[in-house]
């Protein structure tokens, strides 16, 4: 078999096509410039504002906001939060996309649905339920009062809220996938005599590892940096409940806008730093991606 | 016929995973939403009633619906202007630009909100600029529209530019060699492909603006009647400990995204189906 | 090691995928399970490895007359080579060749070294050696088939099963690789059943052809067998082009080549391969049919003649020798007399032992 390997691309791979170079250039100038003047006032201004605000008075004031317990209490309280929920959610994604879709099963289209549910949820609602529950006025509230353990005003409930909030986040990435994937990688494992976690381990999660990634970045990101639902069950009781976010809105209403926006860039950098994780980890899967595609360029 | 519960599968760990999806997504999901419902059923009708409709109520559901759409219309817009430039075009940055799209994603939303203010307040970069106009923004309904346009942006972008991706080439090129103009290939073949696209972004974009709530409570200035937000309200009322007030309004902010969470399942289907023949 | 098949039956949902199939595949043969799509061909074959699991019945698998039907897929000691190849994409060659050998229980499982060499010693079998350590998405669709085998040989499998091995490949390698897989198997002798859509490769490279439509058996036989002597209509049709004739009983004689079908006392169909026809420009003999040509296909082996018979205005494919057709000197337009010389009846289905 003559096994001659042309890497040379076919001039139809090209994106763009006969009908779209032909495109008035005037046309294109001024859409890229309505995309620059409109990303530039909706992202990059309040971006660049959260620094400049935090800066106003040079970087000793911005480093002095940083020094106060409370505000390191702040950062500790979201680790912890962000610590807990996103392996708690990791373990479930991988559990969701593994049953929709590796199994044909009635109600799967339900189960999708409500994994999904959380997103559609306003975040003062996904608190406000947990009040529902473990508040003094909840279900279990009297009980947990008798048994003297706090919940809602306290670390577990902000907690909660951060898991709910971030819920689907993984499962998400990963079930489009899987789905896409199929299951065929899995059942020549089996053939080969591979018990269940050996497939799992070695062929599935190695297949999904970016999409895994992804959906754990994305997680952190909304972990950290949820408001509304923290806002609601943390009670804002200074160097115990407050996260980062929350720490940010006090000092903001106390007008002391240095620190505020000092500790808000911080959270501005995870943001920048998910962003780029976030390119970085799609830019690897598109050269997986491209490199398993590539086949169709290899001719026998 | 019978009816097929599963199919039967080679693959190990269906019991497993059922079983801990199932679970993990009660514990975490299925009981505390059904706790509000219930909570909200405790109320009598009348008093649900009063409570949904009481006029600061209305007024809130009136800005919070409003100012969403507008933004919603808003990022349609200008989604389809930036995703169309991304997809289509290269120029120096793009890369950036692409990636900056989702900050709005992952940008704490009280950070978004007090950026926004900071820039929109009569001394900010921008609102030093509209107060000579006579336009205000920060504390306006037009500044809950800004912040609620910001939230929404990525969802339109990011919907639609897989769906222009997908688009072959080659039917603009049949448009084209059958004396179709540029715009009429553009509203008679493009649009009509990625209009699905267009509408659940629209739709995943207003749904976000509903239940937001970080970025909005800085730049909106809360007062009652003119610029307080339903989620707002809903935190006023339990600061107040009026626990059934909060719920019954959260009750009906839930049935509104359920709603629309039916609609951009059954756009989705849609879409995907649509061209679809046979069985 | 034997296959035996015993009344296995699958349906999925309201419809039959296969129905009460029976079927012995003998030890060290190499058997083809041919058929068009949706015949069940490819189920059967995965309910042979135990991917799927036949409907709940009397029915039973027997790998050397022993039921293997409750046995798991890892268990039945098969290889199973699936029709993309399913190849674990983030693995080199080696790794995917040498996976069946890793997963082994400790107990059994082959020291590093004697790993290295077994699947070493494979892939030079399957020609590969220097592509130890490439990634399958770096591979040609045919080199990905060979290291598709070779990762299900590494196992050791009792029996050998082919998911269409040939399917996604352009016609040319296909032909190279499925002499090769011929010549493999001889050597090996292990117990291989494929599933093919493709006649030509199922009558080249196969001991034994079954033959399926629709969830049944049709036919089973060695490839001469099949296609000189097939059992029914179906099979005639599916195995090369055929030309079909509608004749009638008369008088204890099946004829062809009246229109008349008045007095019919049956209905016959008759087939017959383009092959064997003969055209001549003078009416030769009395069951000859008259025709005109319509369309000469010219390129290839046998120059190819579409005809259309002057009674009913059907139309007839025939395949003429070179010499032959340049002899005849042959145009569109052209009057010609038709003689079938291997002609099959068959009555509703059945066949009738008469024959031209």
């Amino acid at each position: 078999m003559a096994a001659t390997i042309s890497m040379l691309k076919g001039a139809s791979n090209s994106p763009v096509g006969l009908a779209r170079s032909e495109e008035n250039v005037w046309i294109k100038r001024g859409l890229i410039i309505v995309t620059l003047l409109f990303l530039g006032f909706f992202l990059f201004l309040p971006l660049a504002a959260v620094f400049s605000a935090a800066l106003e008075k040079g970087f000793g004031a911005y480093f002095a906001s940083f020094d106060d317990p409370d505000a390191l209490a702040a950062i500790k309280l979201t680790l912890i939060a962000a610590g807990i929920a996103v392996p708690l959610n990791l373990v479930f994604g991988l559990a969701a996309a593994w049953l929709i879709a590796k199994f044909n099963f009635a109600g799967k289209s339900v189960l999708l649905t409500l994994i999904d549910l959380p997103f559609a949820v306003s975040p003062v609602i996904s608190g406000l339920i947990y009040v529902l529950l473990f508040g003094l006025q909840g279900w279990f509230g009297p009980w947990l009062a008798e048994h003297d353990i706090k919940i809602i005003f306290a670390v577990p409930g902000i907690v909660l809220a951060t898991v709910f909030v971030t819920f689907p986040f993984v499962a998400r990435e990963l079930i489009p996938l899987m789905q896409e994937q199929g299951s065929d990688e899995e059942q020549a494992a089996l053939v080969l005599g591979a018990n269940g976690w050996q497939t799992f381990w070695r062929v599935t999660l190695p297949n999904v590892k970016w999409a895994l990634l992804y959906g754990v970045i994305l997680c952190n990101a909304r972990a950290m940096g949820e408001f509304g639902a923290v806002s609601v069950v943390s009670g804002h009781i200074r160097g115990m409940t407050n996260t980062i976010p929350l720490h940010v809105e006090i000092l903001y209403n106390e007008y002391n806008f240095v620190a505020a926006f000092a500790v808000a860039s911080l959270l501005a950098i995870l943001a920048l730093l998910t962003l780029v994780a976030k390119s970085l980890v799609e830019w690897r899967a598109r050269q997986e991606l491209a490199a398993a595609l590539e086949p169709t360029m290899i001719k026998d | 016929m019978k009816i097929v519960l599963k199919q039967a599968s080679v693959i190990p760990g269906f019991g497993l995973t059922l079983g801990y999806t199932v679970f993990y997504l009660s514990l975490i999901v299925l009981l505390p939403i059904s706790a509000l419902f219930l909570k909200t059923a405790t109320l009598g009708w009348g008093e649900f009633w009063s409570i949904v409709s009481n006029p600061r109520v209305v007024a809130s559901y009136r800005l919070t619906f409003g100012a969403s759409l507008v933004g919603a219309l808003i990022n349609a817009f200008f989604g389809f202007i930036v995703a169309w430039t991304l997809v289509r075009y290269s120029f120096p940055g793009k890369k950036i630009i692409d990636a900056l799209v989702d900050l709005p994603f992952a940008l704490p939303t009280a950070v978004s909100g007090i950026a926004l203010t900071a820039i929109y307040s009569s001394n900010g970069w921008v609102g030093r600029y509209l107060e000579p106009l006579g336009i205000k923004a920060a504390y306006t309904p037009l500044g809950v529209t800004i912040a609620l346009t910001f939230i929404g942006l990525p969802f339109v972008v990011r919907t639609l530019q897989p769906a222009l991706e997908e688009l072959d080439p080659a039917t603009e090129e049949a448009a084209r060699s059958l004396g179709a103009s540029r715009m009429q290939t553009f509203l008679r073949v493009i649009l009509p492909a990625v209009f699905p696209a267009l509408l659940t972004g629209f739709a995943l974009s207003f749904a976000r603006a509903l239940g937001e709530y970080g970025s909005v409570v800085f730049i909106s200035g809360n007062m009652p009647m003119f610029t307080e937000i339903t989620p707002l309200l809903i935190i006023a009322k339990l600061e107040q400990y009026d626990y059934a007030g909060a719920t019954a309004i959260a009750s009906v902010m839930l049935l509104a995204s359920f709603a629309i969470l039916l609609v951009i399942n059954f756009l989705q289907w849609y879409s995907s189906h649509r061209y679809r023949t046979g069985v | 090691m034997s296959i035996e098949i015993r009344n296995i039956n699958k349906t999925f949902g309201s419809f039959t995928a296969l129905k009460d199939i029976n079927l012995l595949v003998p030890s060290g043969e190499l058997v083809a399970l041919l058929g068009p799509s949706g015949c069940g061909k490819t189920t059967l074959l995965r309910i042979i490895s135990g991917l799927e699991q036949p409907d709940p019945g009397n029915g039973a698998i027997l790998f050397h007359d022993e039921d293997v039907a409750s046995r798991s897929v890892a268990d039945r000691k098969i290889g199973f080579v699936f029709q993309h190849y399913a190849l674990f994409r983030h693995m080199s060659v080696f790794d995917n060749v040498a996976f069946g050998l890793t997963v082994k229980p400790r107990s059994q499982r082959p020291g590093k070294e004697e790993i290295r060499d077994q699947v070493m010693e494979l892939l030079r079998l399957v020609q590969l050696e220097s592509q130890a350590n490439r990634f399958p998405s770096q591979l040609s669709g045919g080199q990905r088939q060979r290291v598709a085998l070779a990762r299900a040989l590494a196992v050791k499998p009792k029996v050998l099963l082919l998911d269409e091995p040939f399917g996604a490949l352009d016609a040319k390698v296909r032909q190279e690789l499925r002499r090769w897989l011929r010549r493999l198997h001889d050597e090996l002798h292990v117990t291989s059943v494929f599933v093919t859509h493709d006649q030509e490769e199922a009558l080249e490279v196969s001991d034994q052809v079954v033959v399926m439509n629709a969830g049944q058996i049709e036919q089973v036989g060695p490839p001469a067998e099949v296609y000189d002597h097939p059992a029914n209509p179906f099979v005639y049709q599916f195995l090369g082009n055929v030309n079909l004739f509608h004749g009638r009983i008369d008088g204890g004689e099946a004829k062809i080549n009246h229109l008349d079908r008045s007095q019919s006392e049956q209905e016959v169909v008759a087939y017959v391969r383009p092959h064997d026809l003969d055209v001549s420009r003078e009416r030769t003999s009395p069951d000859a049919i008259e025709a005109i040509v319509r369309y000469i296909h010219a390129a290839g082996g046998m120059p190819r003649l579409e005809l259309e018979r002057l009674d009913n205005g059907e139309s007839i494919a025939a395949e003429v020798a070179r010499e032959r057709y340049r002899e005849l000197e042959l145009q569109v337009g052209d009057h010609l007399f038709v003689t079938p010389r291997n002609l099959r009846f068959f009555v509703e289905g059945a066949p009738l032992d008469y024959q031209i």
